[in-house]
């Protein structure tokens, strides 16, 4: 007995529509530049917005590294690398990981896995993509005008960003203004999505695990972004008025500031990481041809993260001046994240253990997720206990422990997502080869730039800096050498990608042979996603010991509507 | 530039499928906005809109309990004019809801009147406001608490504003004719809940600005 195919849902004497529903819409390339209300299109809108900004702030990572390669500052100038920092963060946390794994995946993948033929509001989701490129505009023309773009981080502290050029400073609160914005909406429109337009019968305990992590995302979105809105408004407001809000010289107080603004930037963490959470959970079952473990603690550790993520922001600034209190609470709620993290963690490996695991693209880099996020998940329970904190604090231990999370994490399950579902955005298969040498450089390079930075920082150098102590230019020079490895490593990709668009093997409708609803259909997808109904799986994680008895009618097709044994 | 309209091919491919099945069909319109998540969508907006006001008020709280203002300045305001207006807003969001009760009877014109008067409210609420703040001894950047007090007051000032003009689209749409009817409610419930929502924030604004 072979698989089913999703042709065996059509029910007999149905003829098949042509997979585009007629010239209702732009056709070809076209329609990925038009205000498309298609879920799909925004969803690749968003995933190739994200990436142009992904080489972008790869570049300015790029200028950074080499400034760093020696311990003088000789490459750009002191401002331009103050600005070039700013950018890069600034670039790479709301241009393209947000973006991406909330917008980009979550628009594709969240209205097939509730049964949907789109999102709840289509314009709204549509006007949550194209805020975007303007913001992603407007932030780099400040690098062009007068003083130059922001220099302060993408912190943004005050005083620091009160007192440095007005101009660029103003333009970056208006673009991550807009791109708060975009990402509000886009949280309302996902948690409508989920929680109303599920098909009938589908139960949420029987929703693939990304719709949960979106869920929690969007809630997390929903509450905490509006207080980083509220707060830069204000801080506009000491800009350009003249207030004193956050200006200690005119009575104000910096640290309400920080408060308000991690308030914002610890959750969006989560922000940034459950979305990946929710891929890997998709990807490995799939790969390792085995149920996703641990169903139920996977969402109420979701959850957990949730609750918990609100409630921890005040450790990045131990040292701010927090009462004794504030410090003690703020260190057990975030050492207690590591109980739901902790448990996602053995979920996978549990997932892993005594699988079928086929070692593809996909799996090398959600594998490497679950290495890479390991360490910068220990490290970051380690930075929440207040007298190492301390020492670290405001060193490149700093910075390896988020670009682990954040590049080991969140990127390598970009790429995982972007091999895994390739087949599913074009119908043609990625090159398996370049896929392969696309991880070892990438996974390579990256441990070897952001290794030796753990080492840096607990010997006490400074981030934000352009000059060091000499003493440290070894390791910097190593840390450089990984960043060069991690750029080449994209131009595999590229070629990957660009080549098996228009050249890789057919993939067929469901090449992975998985159960999830995005692949019950043909690839890509038409329109309206399924030719029929949309099919009802229950068990969307339902991959047993031997390929032959799995019959996807048993676990998707049972209450399909339509279905002509029933 | 374009769309499906809605209930394009995937409604018509669903009937020709299972037609027995089609009464439990979900009705979405494919493309369209979907009636029954609107609310729930302004619901959820209305819950982050209201995180940013509760950002605002916690950097009050948090500047009144920590920073103190320098010698001559205080944070006493005067109370009769804000109280008035505190009662304003409360009775539009009555009359609002006498509209929408009007609505629902099929009653327009009663509707539309209780619609008025709640503008006429909201615009005198916003009258109250400027004179308060054309008679008040601080300007935006005097001290902490004066501009806390303009940048609070000020963005609840501007969700007035948009609610008055919300409140006179769905007038102008509930005519007879118009789009919205006992039948569509939306764009009526929508402007009412979100009338209601600026109220209570009013409240919240009032209590710990005025009263505190």
């Amino acid at each position: 007995m072979t698989l089913a195919t999703p042709s065996d849902f059509q029910p007999l004497g149905q003829p098949t529509p042509p997979s585009s529903s007629g010239g209702l819409q732009p056709e070809g390339w076209l329609r990925y530049l038009s205000f498309s209300l298609d879920h799909k299109v925004i969803g690749l809108q968003y995933l190739v917005c994200g990436f142009l900004f992904y080489f972008l702030g790869g570049a300015l990572a790029g200028v950074i590294r080499t400034e760093l390669a020696s311990p003088i500052s000789d490459f750009v100038s002191r401002e331009t690398y103050n600005q070039v920092l700013t950018l890069h963060g600034t670039v790479m946390i709301f241009l393209w990981i947000v973006p991406v794994v909330n917008g980009g995946f979550g628009n594709y993948l969240i209205p097939f896995y509730v049964g949907a033929r789109d999102m709840a509001f289509p314009r709204l989701n549509a006007v949550a993509f194209w805020l975007i490129p303007p913001a992603g505009l407007l932030l780099i023309s400040s690098y062009f005008l007068q003083g130059g773009a922001a220099q302060s981080g993408w912190t943004a502290y005050p005083p620091l960003s009160i007192t440095t050029p007005a101009l660029g400073q103003v333009l970056w609160i208006l673009s991550v203004l807009l791109l708060g914005g975009s990402s509000i909406f886009g949280g309302i429109n996902f948690i409508a999505t989920i929680l109303k337009l599920r098909r009938p019968g589908l139960e949420l305990m029987q929703l693939p695990m990304y719709c949960w992590a979106m869920l929690g995302t969007s809630i997390l979105v929903v509450l905490s972004t509006p207080v980083l809105a509220g707060t830069l408004i204000l801080l506009s407001f000491d800009i350009i008025a003249h207030t004193g809000f956050f200006n200690p010289a005119l009575g104000g107080n910096v640290v309400v500031y920080q408060h308000l603004f991690w308030f914002y930037s610890h959750p969006a963490v989560y922000i940034m990481v459950l979305p990946a959470f929710g891929l890997v959970s998709e990807i490995l079952p799939i790969h390792a041809r085995k149920p996703l473990f641990g169903y139920t603690t996977m969402v109420y550790s979701i959850m957990a993260i949730v609750v918990l993520g609100l409630v921890v922001w005040a450790h990045h600034m131990f040292t701010s001046g927090t009462p004794p209190w504030m410090r003690l609470f703020f260190t057990i709620a975030t050492a207690f994240i590591a109980v739901p993290t902790g448990i996602k963690f053995f979920n996978w490996l549990a997932t892993l253990w005594g699988g079928k695991i086929a070692l593809n693209s996909a799996m090398l880099f959600a594998c490497a997720f679950i290495v890479n996020f390991v360490l910068g998940g220990i490290t970051g329970v380690a930075l929440a206990q207040v007298p190492f904190d301390i020492h670290v604090h405001d060193t490149y231990f700093v910075v390896a422990h988020f670009h682990y999370i954040v590049y080991g994490g969140t990127v390598f399950v970009i790429f995982s997502a972007v091999y895994h579902w390739h087949p599913k955005f074009t119908g043609r298969m990625l090159n398996e080869h370049l896929g392969r040498l696309h991880f070892v450089l990438t996974f390579i390079g990256f441990n070897l730039c952001f290794a030796p930075q753990h080492w840096l920082g607990l010997n006490g150098m400074p981030r934000r800096v352009a000059e060091y102590d000499p003493s440290f230019a070894t390791w910097n020079q190593v840390s450089s050498v990984g960043a060069l490895l991690m750029a080449l490593s994209t131009l595999p990709f590229l070629v990957n990608v660009v080549a098996s668009a228009f050249r890789g093997e057919p993939a067929g409708d469901n090449p992975w042979n998985a159960l999830t609803p995005e692949w019950l259909t043909t690839s890509p997808p038409p329109v309206d996603n399924w030719a029929g109904e949309a099919p009802l799986v229950t068990h969307p994680y339902g991959y047993g010991a031997s390929e032959d008895r799995i019959d996807l009618r048993l676990a998707t097709g049972r209450q399909l509507w339509g279905d002509p044994e029933r | 530039m374009t769309s499906l309209a809605p209930g394009s091919s995937g409604a018509t491919s669903i009937g020709a499928v299972a037609p027995s099945a089609g009464a439990e069909v979900h009705g979405h319109d494919d493309h369209g906005e979907h009636a029954d998540a609107r609310l729930f969508g302004l619901a959820t907006f209305l819950v982050a809109d209201g995180m940013t006001f509760a950002g605002f008020f916690a950097a009050y709280l948090t500047f009144r309990a920590v920073n103190p203002l320098p010698k001559g300045s205080s944070y006493e305001l005067e109370l009769v004019l804000p109280a008035i207006n505190t009662v304003l807003l409360l009775v539009s969001s009555y009359t609002f809801h006498r509209a929408g009760r009007g609505l629902l009877r099929g009653d327009k014109a009663s509707c539309r009147f209780w619609l008025l008067l709640s503008a006429g409210l909201g615009v005198a609420f916003l009258a109250g406001k400027m004179v308060e703040y054309f008679h008040l001894p601080f300007g935006l950047t005097d001290n902490l608490f004066a501009s806390t007090f303009y940048a609070l007051t000020g963005f609840h000032g501007l969700h007035v504003t948009l609610g008055v003009i919300c409140i006179l689209v769905v007038w102008w749409q509930a005519r007879s004719g118009g789009r919205i009817s006992a039948a569509s409610p939306f764009g009526l419930e929508a402007a009412e809940l979100y009338w209601h929502f600026v109220d209570g924030i009013w409240v919240i604004l009032f209590g710990i600005l005025y009263l505190l």
